[in-house]
């Protein structure tokens, strides 16, 4: 398992082998979220960055997860379906959103990486 | 608004004690939830019972011997007749028969009435009921002077009958001057989570005394304003500025049963407060628009806003209020729709991030509500 990029608006990637790149939303973003009752996944389509991709609703509201790079969408979650409550308990593993193939592959690494999105939580 | 200008209830320290999440609302700093979220605080009222600090909400006095009859002229219900230790739901019309606001009013006899009244709306209500009967009562503000907390769910009674064992014999909309922990308050069998309770004015100096004796109960949890919401969802009670507001009426808000018989067109005291002709009218020839309760048919949680259309596409109407019932187990909401769809099962749908999302008419409460009737 590589590790984990991040996105100010707190989402997490992580490449996989083949080359597919995994995206989630952190720790930090489903707490304050609180808790998840629906996700509206993303279609298997290409999307440009900071597209909506999915929504997280929680019972308070809806929140929009936005597409951290430009890629196509090959994968969902469909776990998510049946039991969104997943995003709050365990957001970096069975909680995934969504798999997709980055237009540039070399711009996952210009994310965010765990001590930056560290200090970026520290200061919310 | 930061968070310096906001407001704080006499409970505001304990809050932060215990972890609570505070948000700005109706301009006072105040509990959203509690570590333990808003899933389990709804289920735990539900289940056992919570505790709620509603003390921004405005409590205020009236006395004098034509107190009722004062009252009377500004809200289409029966105060007059309103036995000495009962409360009642009424609400402000305006000239046009809108809502200005609800309240609850209880007699607590010696020609003394108590009203609580919605936080965002406390000063408007003050300066309206001092502007119109200011003159044939003496009308006092509490708002500094009582807070106000809701125990509410099936445990309630249990708990609270601890401290004072004659609580157990009132019934649903009772109301009563009770010594808790030595402390005079006035508590009244009622609440806004469909659940059998209580909610019980303290003066400010003791409400935190009062809270923590009730939060040390094994039954008890603090709960927040988002469970809150949740559970007055369900039971169908509607939020002021939400599902009513001055351009709404009674009869569109679907709140004719709050309208008492003795002040309905045929009654023995008809009319006699503000917007009366528009209220009679519309009770007689129908409304254009009314509040039902909605029902999605998927996952898809519709909320507040969202617009309403028929099969052809055309709007509706639209949400008035929406979310996720954790009772329910799954997306439920009010709206205002056209009468020509507010038959029950007739099938609408709302749009959602440019998708249609099937809904149900539906009938309300979507959880049944356990008031103790006795």
């Amino acid at each position: 398992m590589s590790e984990l990029r991040f996105t100010e608006d707190h989402e997490w990637l992580r490449t996989e082998a083949d080359g597919t790149v995994t995206v989630g939303i952190t720790a930090f973003a489903q707490n304050a979220l609180g808790d998840v009752v629906f996700v509206q996944l993303p279609e298997l389509q290409s999307y440009d960055k900071g597209a909506e991709a999915a929504t997280v609703e929680s019972v308070k509201a809806a929140s929009g997860v936005y597409m951290p790079l430009d890629g196509e969408v090959v994968e969902t979650n469909p776990a998510l379906d049946s039991s969104p409550e997943l995003v709050n308990e365990d957001p970096l593993g069975e909680g995934w959103f969504f798999r997709f193939k980055p237009t540039d592959a070399s711009a996952v690494g210009q994310l965010l990486d765990q001590d930056a999105y560290d200090r970026l939580i520290a200061q919310a | 608004m930061s968070t310096e200008q906001l407001l704080k209830t006499p409970l505001h320290a304990l809050h932060l004690e215990l972890g609570a999440r505070m948000v700005p609302f109706a301009g006072y700093d105040m509990p959203v939830q509690y570590p333990l979220g808003v899933m389990k605080e709804h289920q735990h009222t539900r289940d056992q019972a919570g505790l709620f600090d509603v003390s921004h909400m405005g409590q205020i006095r009236l006395t004098g011997a034509n107190a009722a009859k004062a009252l009377e002229t500004l809200v289409p219900v029966d105060i007059i007749d309103l036995p000495v230790g009962m409360q009642r739901y009424a609400m402000f019309t305006n000239e046009t028969g809108g809502i200005l606001d609800d309240l609850m009013v209880a007699n607590l006899g010696n020609d003394e009435l108590f009203l609580v009244v919605n936080a965002a709306c406390k000063d408007q209500d003050l300066a309206h009921l001092r502007k119109h009967i200011g003159d044939q009562c003496s009308i006092e503000s509490l708002f500094e002077e009582r807070a106000l907390l809701a125990l509410q769910g099936p445990a309630a009674v249990t708990v609270l009958a601890r401290l004072a064992p004659t609580v157990a014999q009132m019934t649903f909309m009772q109301f009563a001057c009770v010594k808790l922990l030595g402390v005079d308050c006035f508590v009244s069998r009622s609440g806004y989570t469909g659940e059998d309770g209580f909610e019980i004015s303290v003066p400010a100096a003791n409400a935190e005394v009062l809270a923590r004796a009730l939060l040390a109960e094994p039954e008890v949890a603090p709960i927040g304003l988002g469970a809150r919401d949740s559970l007055r969802l369900e039971a169908g009670l509607c939020l002021y500025g939400h599902d009513m507001n001055t351009e709404t009426t009674p009869i569109e808000a679907s709140l004719l049963w709050a309208i008492s018989k003795p002040r309905r067109a045929d009654g023995a005291r008809a009319g006699g407060f503000p917007g009366a002709e528009t209220v009679f009218a519309q009770q007689q020839a129908g409304v254009s628009r009314k509040r039902v309760g909605l029902l999605p048919q998927e996952r898809t949680p519709v909320r507040e806003g969202a617009e309403i259309v028929n099969e052809a596409g055309d709007i509706i109407g639209s949400v008035c209020s929406g979310g996720f019932g954790p009772t329910l187990g799954g997306p439920l909401a009010m709206g205002y729709l056209d009468s020509a769809y507010t038959v029950l099962e007739t099938p609408v749908w709302a749009i959602v991030r440019g998708k249609k999302v099937p809904l149900l008419v539906s009938k309300m409460p979507f959880v049944p509500q356990r008031y103790y009737r006795g």
